[in-house]
């Protein structure tokens, strides 16, 4: 792994406070279902708008218990991960393909029911853009910059010479 | 040992604190997370056990063993083919289509449901339906290597019979009482479907032959008795949770020819394969007319309009959950507005039930805990759902599949938790959805929303039952081990009046009031209220 060394100070600073903020909302809903016994996604998944039969099937008595565990399990990795910098880029994929899910389930495409929300939306929503941002983390790696992984990276080179 | 120094001089105060100050980031927000589920919790259990609703589900009805029951039916109509499938009978069109509807959408449970309904342990020998043509498709249907069934031309015929035991009547209203009325002096159980009279006369009547038969057991259709969230209200009202409840409104919202009573006339009907004299019985004397036959609903000859079909659910599943009883007062209007196509009871209806001295108790000084009305309020015109809602001085509840009940702003008894802002009256304080694994105390907007979406349904031990099947099992249950239909004579008898009060306001344009000492309607003196009731003109 290389050092992002193309990067000015400031940059490298903007991309790590975008990355612990990603990781403290991830975390911070991954903890709060995961000690909240009774939350269930299967709501959000039976009410979906889009691909229904594909999350109606995730919500299947069979399925969902599997499909809330790996929820917040996926959570809880994708916030530790981007907080304290290590495996970053895994935790933005796994983020990606979580907020993905999120917005398939409920588009906001034209013409789609909308639901509850805070804003107002079209194509675009919260959870999309978070998923972009997860890209740009995915291809700026800055643990080794600010995160746990700085630790091991200097060991090695440590080691090496 | 001295690779180890290196590394330890090599890496910074600095570099320590870029790769570990996410740590702290970590334990805060994770302590966060921590306490706000804390918080929530106890603040749920706190109000969980101040308000102490206990969501119970209703002592099951008992084994359905011995020896299997035997059932006339008489009235093949839509309801009698829905209460047959509650049966464990279903026809072979029905079966056919399902299975199609299967095929095109895997989604459709509806065969798949009925096949894994539990047995009831009956036999379904007779049947009666003056119309050859449904008849016929019973008979094809239900005569198989397990069971006979046999039709009967009218129906003392099959009461008589000797070959059934009980009897499920599913006709136009007009023959409710005088069927089931012969059913319970031959002996003969009787479920019953709703309004469970067409008149004030009959309503006295079925009350003295099921007094003086007490080992028939008779049970009015009113299956919404069977819905969880309804006994969980009692529980709620018990617990005086909305304080003295002023006002209850309940309504019904329809807006198609279905809705409207306009059912489709089967293109095989003719005095050739109607016993029209039968379907008369007690109306008035007039030529085959097939619109009559088979949208009845129509007309107060046969039928009681939205009183009689309608009103009578809502009302009774207040009864269900106030056991209010029969109004004193009741007022009633509205017209014929968007169906003028020559029937006779309105399609708009608003009706006032009033019970002045009627308290569900009180959290305020004395002299303010008396006095409800019941307002019911309909049209066939619009389909805009408005939500049953009882309200009262500390909070309303929202009575659906899912309940919910939100403090008043105003409340006496919330008022020192909404002062210290435990309780926000725009959120409700209690919810029970009888599909949920648990109670939920303070939910979201969200939550509401899903639940309004209607997405989930009424269950028994996380399985989804049709209210239907539970209802005609309790009757059956009751007829082999004993005990009280949860909707027997005397909540049919208070259905009936309270239906016929607003009927007869209707037609009268005044105030109808009951007499509870006497139980006697005391408006219109010297006055044939029947014949009130029953008039038919087309004005």
């Amino acid at each position: 792994m290389t050092r992002p060394s193309l990067l000015s100070p400031p940059q490298t600073s903007a991309l790590v406070i975008l990355r612990i903020l990603i990781g403290w909302h991830f975390l911070y809903e991954g903890v709060l279902k995961l000690y909240s016994p009774s939350w269930t996604a299967k709501g959000y998944l039976l009410s979906a708008t889009y691909m229904e039969s594909f999350f109606h099937w995730m919500a299947s008595d069979s399925m969902i218990s599997t499909i809330d565990t790996l929820n917040i399990t996926a959570l809880l990795l994708v916030g530790v991960g981007l907080i304290l910098g290590f495996k970053t880029q895994v935790a933005s994929l796994i983020g990606i393909g979580l907020l993905l899910l999120y917005y398939f389930a409920h588009p906001p495409f034209p013409g789609y029911p909308q639901g509850p929300a805070e804003g107002s939306y079209w194509i675009i929503n919260k959870n999309l853009i978070e998923a972009a941002a997860l890209v740009v983390i995915f291809l700026f790696p800055t643990s080794i910059s600010f995160g746990l992984e700085r630790f091991f990276t200097k060991k090695e080179i440590q080691t090496q010479s | 040992m001295a690779t180890d120094k290196k590394l330890f001089a090599a890496f910074s105060r600095r570099d320590l604190l870029k790769s570990l100050a996410g740590i702290p980031v970590l334990g805060a927000v994770w302590a966060a997370g921590i306490d706000t589920t804390k918080r929530s919790k106890l603040e749920k259990d706190f109000l969980l056990e101040k308000l102490n609703i206990k969501a119970s589900p209703p002592p099951a009805s008992g084994p359905m063993s011995g020896d299997p029951l035997r059932i006339g039916l008489i009235g093949f109509g839509i309801r009698g083919e829905q209460l047959m499938r509650a049966l464990g009978f279903a026809t072979n069109e029905w079966v056919e289509a399902m299975s199609k509807a299967f095929m095109e959408d895997p989604k459709d449970k509806r065969l798949e449901d009925f096949k894994a309904q539990e047995n009831l342990n009956v036999k379904l020998t007779a049947i009666c339906d003056i119309f050859d043509v449904r008849a016929e498709k019973a008979l094809k249907s239900f005569n198989n290597e397990s069971n006979t069934c046999k039709r009967y031309e009218s129906y003392l015929d099959l009461i008589n019979s000797g070959e059934v035991d009980a009897v499920i009547i599913a006709t136009p209203d007009h023959w409710h009482a005088p069927m089931a009325q012969a059913a319970i002096e031959a002996g003969i159980h009787a479920y019953i479907e709703k309004p469970m009279t067409h008149t004030i006369g009959e309503t006295y009547l079925l009350r003295e032959a099921v007094r003086k038969n007490p080992k028939a057991i008779l049970a009015v259709g009113h299956q919404h008795r069977q819905t969880l969230s309804f006994l969980t209200a009692q529980d709620a009202i018990a617990k005086n949770t909305l304080g003295h409840i002023s006002l209850v409104v309940t309504n019904t919202n329809r807006n198609d020819g279905n809705g409207a009573w306009q059912y489709e006339i089967h293109p095989e009907a003719s005095p050739e394969t109607i016993d029209w004299n039968a379907f008369l019985g007690n109306a008035p004397s007039v030529p085959f007319n097939p619109e009559h036959f088979f949208r009845w609903r129509k007309w107060w000859a046969y039928g009681s309009g939205l009183s009689g079909d309608l009103l009578t659910h809502d009302y009774d599943r207040i009864n269900c959950v106030l056991k209010m009883g029969i109004p004193k007062y009741v007022t009633a209007s509205g017209g014929i507005y968007t169906h003028r196509d020559g029937r006779n009871v309105p399609d708009v209806m608003q009706v006032n039930m009033d019970f002045p001295e009627f308290s569900t108790g009180s959290s305020q000084e004395s002299g303010k805990e008396k006095g409800m009305t019941l307002v019911y309020s309909a049209t066939l015109g619009n389909q805009f759902d408005r939500g049953t809602v009882l309200m009262g001085h500390d909070g309303s509840m929202e009575l659906g599949n899912i309940l919910t009940i939100y403090a008043d702003p105003r409340s006496t008894k919330y008022k020192d938790m909404i002062a210290e802002g435990r309780i926000d009256p725009s959120v409700p304080i209690y919810q029970y959805d009888p599909t949920a694994d648990g109670v939920d105390a303070v939910t979201s907007a969200t939550t509401k929303y899903f639940a309004n979406k209607g997405l989930l349904w009424t269950y028994r031990d996380g399985k989804r039952v049709d209210s239907t099947f539970l209802h005609i099992r309790e009757w059956l249950s009751c007829i082999r081990l004993g005990g009280e239909p949860s909707c027997g004579i005397q909540e049919g008898f208070e259905e009936a009046i309270t239906a016929h009060m607003a009927g007869l306001s209707y037609k009268t344009g005044r105030k109808i009031e009951w007499d509870s000492e006497s139980e006697r309607i005391i408006s219109l003196p010297g006055e044939d209220l029947d014949a009130i009731l029953l008039e038919n003109s087309i004005s």
